[in-house]
C-alpha cells in the first residue's frame, strides 16, 4: 500500500531528519575540523606553566600530520588569561561563545578554573582534564560537566596515610599544613583513612601563606612526640620545616607533598643532607630520571620532543604532563567514534578503562567512570638519597570512598 | 544663595564653544553609540564591553586623585577589589540585589580612600605611589586572611549570580549587565564632569599645579587632598563593585597589583586629566593584551610592551590629547 510506504519512509525520514540537524547543530564540529578550546597563564606570575599550552599545540600538529581524528583536523585554540580569574572567564566566553568550540580542554589554575565552572556547566559545555590538584574537580553529582586529570591532593594524603599505616600501624602524626584550599585537602584525605582515629592519632597545626616562617609551628609539632610527620604546604615554607626538624633534632618519619619537591628550590635552599630519607610521591616519569632512558613510552615522547618541540626543555617536568593529558584526551575522542556532540565527549571522558599514558609510572592507569571523576588514584613513593628522588615499592592507590 | 554665587569667578566660555543644538547633538550621538551594541554585538562581545566600560569607570576614579589632583595612586586595584567584595559578600551572604549593595560600596571604599588620604598629605609623588603601591600588593593577601575567611570565602572566592533584567525588559542578562555598567558609568561620568566643571575642580587642579598659591588663595588643602582621595577610591569602588556582577566570581587573585598598574597605564594612554581620557583608556586595558597576545602566545608581554611605547611615542598626551589637538585644527580651519 502507498500510503504505508509513504508512512514508512517519512519515519525513515524523520529518524534521520534530526540527526542531520544535530550534526549541524554540534558546537564546534563539523565535516573537516574539531575545535578544542584552552587557557593557559601564558603571561603573568604563573607564565612558567605556559609550556604546557606550548606542548599541546604542538602536540595537536602532531595529531593533523597524521591524519586528524575521524576525518577531522584538530582546530586548538589556546589563549592567554594572564592567570587573572576575571581573564579566565573573558577567554572562555569568547571560545564557547565566539570561536564555538565543542569542548573545553586542559585549562589552568585554581582559582581561574573555579571562575569559570558554574558557566560551563550551566552552558552544558565539557570542561576536561584541568591542570590542578585540587579535589573538587571529582564532583561529579554538582558539576556533571567538569573533569580533573591528575591525583588530587586529597588521594595524595590518602597515600600517605596508607604507608604510613603499613610502616607504623601505632604511630602519632604530626601534620603541618597550609591554610588554605591546598593544605586542607590534604587534612582531608588523611581523615577519609584514619576516619575515627583521627582525633586520636594526627597533632595538626595549620600556617597562613602570609607568615614569615614556620619555625614555632614546627616546636610544637616536635613537641607532640609525633615519629612520623606530613608537611603539606608551598615550597618556601617546605624548606624552612625541612631545615627546622633537621635542626631541632628530631627525626620523625616525614612524608612531603609533592607540590614541594623541586631539588633547586626546596632540597637545596634546606639543606640536601637535612632532607634525607624524607618520602614524596610520583604518578609521572621524571625525565631527568636515568631509569627512563630505554623506557618505549619516554622513548615516544622524546621523539615527539625532538621533532614538534626542538627547542623545548627536556628536564621540564611540564611537557611530560601535557603529553600525557593530551593522550588522555586523544584516547576519548577515539572512543567517540566520530560522535563529537557534547554530552557523547562527557560520556567516553567518564569511561575510560585502564588507559596508559606514556609518560605515567608504569602500572598507573587512567580510569573513570559515571561516578568516578578522579582518573589518576594511584602513586608512587619515592625517597630523598640526598642527591635525587629515589622510587621505591609498589603503585598505591587511594582510598575508596562510599559515596 | 549661597557663598559661591557671590565671589566673582572668571567664566570658561571660549568663543569657539559649541552651540546648545551641536552639544545635544553630541550628546544624543553618544548615547546612540552607547546603545547601539546592545543590539549589534553577540553576547560574548557585549561582555567584553561591559568589562571595558568596567574598566573605563575604574579609570575614571584614578584619573580623579591622580590626574587633577596630582597625587600618584598605584594603589587603585585595592579599592577595586574592596567594592568588589562588599557586593558579594552582600549578595552572597545577606541575598541582598545588586543595586542596594552599591552604596554600601561606595561608602566603604570612600572611607578607605579617605583614611589613605591622610599619610598622603604627608607624603609627595613617588613616596605616594610607593605607599599606595603597597596597598595595592596587601589587599589580595588580606582578603585571604583566616579571621575573615568566613566571609571572603579565602582563596575560593565566592560565587554570585548576575542580577536578571526586569521582566519589563526583552532583554537577555548580558544585555542587561551592559546596560547597567553603562547606567552607573554614565552617571558617575557626569558627576565627575560636573565636579571638574566647577568650583572644587578647578581647586583640585590649582592644587596640583602650585599648592602654595592655591593655599595662599585660601583653599584646604588638606581636605581637597583627602576628599579626592575619598571620591576617587568611591568611583573605583563602584567599578569593582560591577566588576564583581559581571564576572559572577570574586577571588583575591582576581585583584593582583597587576590590575593597579593597569588602572595606571589606561589613565596615562587614555589622557591624564581627561573624563573622555578614561573611556578610552578602559578600552585600551582591555582590548590591546587580547590584540597583543594575537599578534605572538609566545611573548604576549613584548608586544604589548612594544604597543604601549608606540602609543606612548605616538599621542604622548593620550587619546585625549589627540582628540583636543584635532578639534583644534578643525576649530582654526573653520573660519
Amino acid at each position: 500500500m502507498p500510503t504505508r510506504r509513504l508512512l514508512l519512509a517519512a519515519a525513515a525520514g524523520g529518524l534521520f531528519t534530526p540527526r542531520l540537524v544535530r550534526a549541524q547543530e554540534t558546537p564546534g564540529v563539523t565535516a573537516t575540523e574539531l575545535r578544542i578550546g584552552n587557557t593557559m597563564p601564558y603571561s603573568g606570575p604563573a607564565s612558567a606553566y605556559g609550556s604546557i599550552g606550548r606542548s599541546h599545540q604542538a602536540f595537536f600538529r602532531m595529531v593533523n600530520d597524521n591524519g586528524g581524528i575521524a576525518g577531522r583536523k584538530i582546530n586548538f585554540i589556546t589563549y592567554d588569561d594572564g592567570y587573572s580569574p576575571p581573564k579566565t572567564v573573558e577567554q572562555v566566553r569568547r571560545l564557547v561563545e565566539q570561536d564555538r568550540v565543542a569542548f573545553l580542554f586542559n585549562p589552568l589554575g585554581t582559582a581561574s578554573n573555579s571562575a569559570i565552572l558554574r558557566y560551563v556547566n550551566q552552558r552544558k559545555v565539557p570542561h576536561l582534564f584541568l591542570s590542578t590538584g585540587a579535589d573538587k574537580w571529582g564532583n561529579y553529582q554538582d558539576t556533571p560537566w567538569t573533569i580533573g586529570w591528575q591525583p588530587s591532593y586529597r588521594t595524595e594524603a590518602q597515600i600517605y596515610a596508607k604507608h604510613m599505616l603499613e610502616q607504623k600501624p601505632n604511630a602519632k602524626l604530626a601534620l603541618l599544613y597550609q591554610n588554605d584550599d591546598f593544605g586542607k585537602d590534604y587534612v582531608t584525605g588523611i581523615r577519609d583513612v584514619l576516619g575515627a582515629r583521627y582525633d586520636a592519632m594526627v597533632r595538626a597545626v595549620s600556617h597562613e601563606a602570609t607568615d614569615p616562617t614556620v619555625d614555632s609551628q614546627i616546636v610544637t609539632l616536635a613537641g607532640s612526640g609525633a615519629e612520623v610527620m606530613l608537611t603539606a604546604t608551598t615550597p618556601k615554607f617546605a624548606a624552612q620545616a625541612i631545615r627546622k626538624v633537621f635542626e631541632v633534632g628530631w627525626r620523625p618519619l616525614h612524608y612531603l607533598t609533592n607540590v614541594s619537591i623541586s631539588v633547586g628550590t626546596v632540597m637545596e635552599p634546606a639543606g640536601a643532607e637535612r632532607g634525607v630519607g624524607i618520602i614524596t610521591s610520583a604518578y609521572l616519569k621524571d625525565p631527568t630520571d636515568p631509569a627512563w632512558e630505554q623506557d618505549a613510552g619516554m622513548n615516544e615522547w622524546r621523539s615527539f620532543m625532538s621533532k614538534y618541540i626542538p627547542d623545548g626543555d627536556m628536564k621540564d617536568g611540564s611537557f611530560p604532563f601535557a603529553y600525557g593529558i593530551a593522550q588522555t584526551l586523544m584516547q576519548v575522542l577515539r572512543q567517540c567514534e566520530g560522535n563529537f556532540a557534547r554530552d557523547n565527549v562527557m560520556r567516553q571522558a567518564a569511561n575510560l578503562q585502564g588507559f596508559v599514558p606514556a609518560t605515567l609510572i608504569p602500572g598507573i592507569t587512567v580510569n573513570t567512570s559515571p561516578t568516578n571523576f578522579h582518573p589518576i588514584r594511584q602513586m608512587q613513593l619515592q625517597r630523598w638519597t640526598g642527591t635525587t628522588w629515589e622510587r621505591f615499592g609498589g603503585i598505591i592507590e587511594g582510598a575508596h570512598l562510599a559515596g | 544663595m549661597s557663598a559661591t554665587d557671590r565671589i566673582a569667578l572668571p567664566l570658561r566660555r571660549p568663543a569657539t564653544a559649541l552651540a546648545a543644538w551641536q552639544r545635544s547633538a553630541l550628546v544624543l550621538a553618544g548615547l546612540a553609540a552607547a546603545l547601539a551594541p546592545l543590539w549589534l554585538l553577540e553576547s560574548f562581545h557585549l561582555f567584553q564591553l561591559t568589562m571595558a566600560v568596567i574598566m573605563a569607570l575604574a579609570v575614571l576614579g584614578l584619573n580623579i586623585v591622580t590626574g587633577y589632583n596630582g597625587q600618584i595612586s598605584l594603589g587603585h586595584g585595592a579599592f577595586f577589589a574592596v567594592g568588589a567584595y562588599a557586593t558579594a559578600i552582600l549578595m552572597s551572604h545577606l541575598d541582598w540585589s545588586f543595586w542596594a549593595t552599591l552604596p554600601v560600596s561606595a561608602v566603604v571604599c570612600g572611607l578607605i580612600g579617605y583614611g589613605v588620604g591622610f599619610p598622603a598629605l604627608r607624603l609627595g609623588g613617588l613616596y605616594l605611589a610607593l605607599t599606595t603601591f603597597s596597598l595595592a600588593v596587601a589587599v589580595p593577601q588580606i582578603l585571604k586572611h583566616k579571621s575573615i575567611e568566613g566571609w571572603t570565602g579565602g582563596v575560593q572566592g565566592l560565587f554570585l549570580v548576575k542580577p536578571d533584567p526586569p521582566a519589563f525588559l526583552p532583554l537577555t542578562p548580558d544585555q542587561w549587565m551592559y546596560c547597567m555598567a553603562l547606567i552607573v558609568s554614565s552617571v558617575c561620568f557626569l558627576l565627575a564632569w560636573n565636579l571638574i566643571r566647577g568650583r572644587i575642580g578647578r581647586a583640585l587642579m590649582a592644587t596640583r599645579d602650585h599648592p602654595i598659591a592655591a593655599e595662599a588663595m585660601g583653599m584646604d588643602i588638606a581636605a581637597l587632598k583627602t576628599q579626592a582621595f575619598a571620591v576617587s577610591a568611591m568611583i573605583t569602588g563602584l567599578a569593582g563593585s560591577l566588576s564583581a556582577v559581571a564576572v559572577e566570581y570574586v577571588a583575591p587573585d582576581s585583584f593582583s597589583f597587576a590590575l593597579s598598574i593597569n588602572l595606571f597605564v589606561g589613565m596615562v594612554v587614555g589622557g591624564v586629566a581627561s573624563i573622555l581620557g578614561s573611556l578610552f583608556g578602559g578600552l585600551f586595558v582591555l582590548f590591546v593584551p587580547n590584540i597583543a597576545e594575537a599578534i605572538s602566545k609566545a611573548a604576549p608581554g613584548v608586544i604589548y610592551g612594544v604597543i604601549l611605547i608606540a602609543f606612548l611615542f605616538l599621542l604622548p598626551d593620550g587619546f585625549a590629547g589627540l582628540l583636543r589637538r584635532l578639534a583644534a585644527r578643525l576649530r582654526r580651519a573653520s573660519p
